[in-house]
């Protein structure tokens, strides 16, 4: 496997997969990327399929940690990469909720409010105590969502995932959001909806092939990316 | 509100990584340890619900680990107490005892090898110490000892075996659990790495079960007395089995119990310093 890779990668430029000096194939996925982000600001990531958007979250997020370069964040981070969510799909949504908690090493009552605040955003009723398999993808998401937004983050990662939620939870989901933003928080989100960019963030880093393409205010560059 | 808000602000926590060298793997190792079992409220819950959720709508429950091994431990006891020409009053509270001891250490270390890559999701979705995942595979283990011990206790008293110096069992206890720990960093890390140590280990783990003096007693070896001081499984299981069982601990098992735990938890620090950070990567 690694050596049918590698014969692939000779001889060809700009290709993402690079063999080193053992002969061992890796794949660069972000390259010389720099930014820095106030407090306040709302980044959004824009690009095709594989130009490394979510790479750039998980490393923001301090889950892959960085071969070279360096990644400072200040502040709790709150994270919604994953379609799951980092939640147990066979546990109830009272238990993944209470879990969450333990791990902030929440009180007894801080618990409890964040139960009550979860369970009254995400309108799941009865089903908050049922195991999350037996949830519709939108229940899935205005739970995690709610449960990711409850404990407040100062610094929120979300991937596109969140599309799943209907109509009426995009605009209550961005009321929320606002209220987090407004306490001056950064919120980077990555997604392929130009109108959700627009609604979204004010600022957009555009990622090609793992660099950044163009990085200013968001009508500026999904102009550019739309034309292009 | 806002005063609450700057005094949070004040120590708010500070993410800063970048490649590093020697002394700075190490400390951050250290420090995941550290965070890890500061949440260890949060690795117990999750081991507890492994538990629950792996018995959810059955009428026993976990308690079907006490019955499977119930019913093992009477139809092996049996059997070979006739094979070895023993009398069941002396075997029986041996087998049992060892039966029980070893199901904990070969089931952790079967799932130590897949401690990381099974919860790939989990690693992929936040940032967590991968010590958690360590904490919580033992948590689930040592839950179901407690359960099997059960049979052990019923044994016990049937037969009327009064431990001896059962005090020595907790540092036998604490080097277990720091043992354990050391598998779960070294195997766990391997076999997300290398996806064919899992096959390989429980074929070993077999073998080691036949070898090792867990159905048969240790004095039948006869000449082969200091070779089994070898197998690393041996010392262990006999600093825990034979205070319980009430008889005299030889005193070089101790020594080769330490030696053999020591040279683990090298190997352990090493590998987990060295990979810790790739561990994302693989899984």
């Amino acid at each position: 496997m690694a050596q049918a890779l590698a014969n692939r990668t000779v001889n060809r430029a700009g290709s993402a997969l690079i063999e080193d000096a053992r002969h061992r194939v890796t794949v660069d996925v972000l390259r010389e990327i720099s930014f820095s982000l106030q407090s306040g600001e709302r980044l959004g990531l824009i690009g095709g399929n594989g130009a490394g958007k979510t790479t750039l979250l998980r490393a923001l997020a301090g889950i892959y940690e960085p071969v070279s370069g360096r990644v400072r964040v200040r502040g709790v981070i709150g994270t919604l990469l994953d379609t799951q969510l980092g939640m147990n799909m066979e546990l109830t949504g009272i238990e993944n909720v209470r879990l969450r908690c333990l791990f902030h090493g929440m009180s007894k009552s801080a618990t409890q409010s964040v139960l009550d605040n979860v369970a009254e955003f995400a309108e799941l009723g009865d089903f908050i105590s049922l195991p999350v398999k037996t949830y519709s993808s939108g229940m899935l998401v205005r739970l995690a969502f709610g449960l990711a937004t409850a404990i407040t983050p100062d610094v929120l990662l979300m991937d596109e995932w969140f599309m799943a939620g209907d109509i009426t939870f995009l605009a209550k989901a961005r009321a929320r959001l606002e209220t987090l933003v407004q306490e001056s928080d950064a919120l980077i989100m990555s997604s392929h909806q130009p109108d959700v960019m627009r609604q979204w963030c004010t600022r957009l880093i555009w990622l090609e092939n793992g660099s950044i393409r163009q990085d200013g205010p968001t009508d500026e560059v999904l102009d550019t990316y739309l034309a292009a | 509100m806002n005063t609450l808000n700057a005094e949070t602000r004040r120590k708010e926590p500070l993410l800063d990584l970048s490649p590093l060298d020697g002394s700075g793997r190490l400390k951050a190792a250290a420090a995941d340890l550290r965070d890890g079992l500061r949440l260890l409220p949060l690795a117990m819950t999750l081991g507890w619900l492994d538990i629950k959720m792996r018995y959810r709508g059955s009428m026993l429950g976990p308690f079907w680990l006490t019955i499977t091994t119930a019913v093992m431990v009477a139809a092996l006891g049996v059997l070979y107490a006739e094979l070895f020409n023993m009398v069941l009053r002396d075997y029986l509270p041996f087998l049992a005892l060892s039966l029980v001891l070893w199901g904990y250490i070969s089931t952790l270390i079967s799932e130590s090898t897949v401690v990381f890559s099974q919860e790939s999701r989990m690693i992929q979705a936040a940032r967590m110490p991968f010590t958690v995942f360590a904490c919580q595979a033992i948590t689930r283990n040592l839950l179901v000892l407690l359960h099997n011990a059960v049979v052990v206790l019923a044994v016990f008293l049937i037969f009327g075996v009064t431990p001896y110096h059962v005090w020595l069992i907790l540092p036998a206890l604490g080097l277990w659990i720091v043992d354990s720990f050391a598998v779960m960093f070294c195997l766990g890390l391997l076999g997300a790495r290398f996806r064919d140590i899992p096959p390989i280990v429980t074929s070993l783990l077999q073998v080691f079960f036949f070898i090792t003096p867990i159905i048969w007693r240790p004095e039948l070896v006869g000449t082969l007395q200091h070779w089994i001081l070898l197998d690393p499984f041996y010392p262990l299981l006999a600093i825990m089995r034979t205070p319980l069982l009430g008889e005299p601990l030889p005193g070089a098992l101790w020594g080769m119990a330490l030696a053999h735990s020591a040279v683990l938890i090298a190997l352990a620090v090493l590998v987990f310093t060295r990979f810790r950070a790739r561990i994302a990567y693989w899984v």
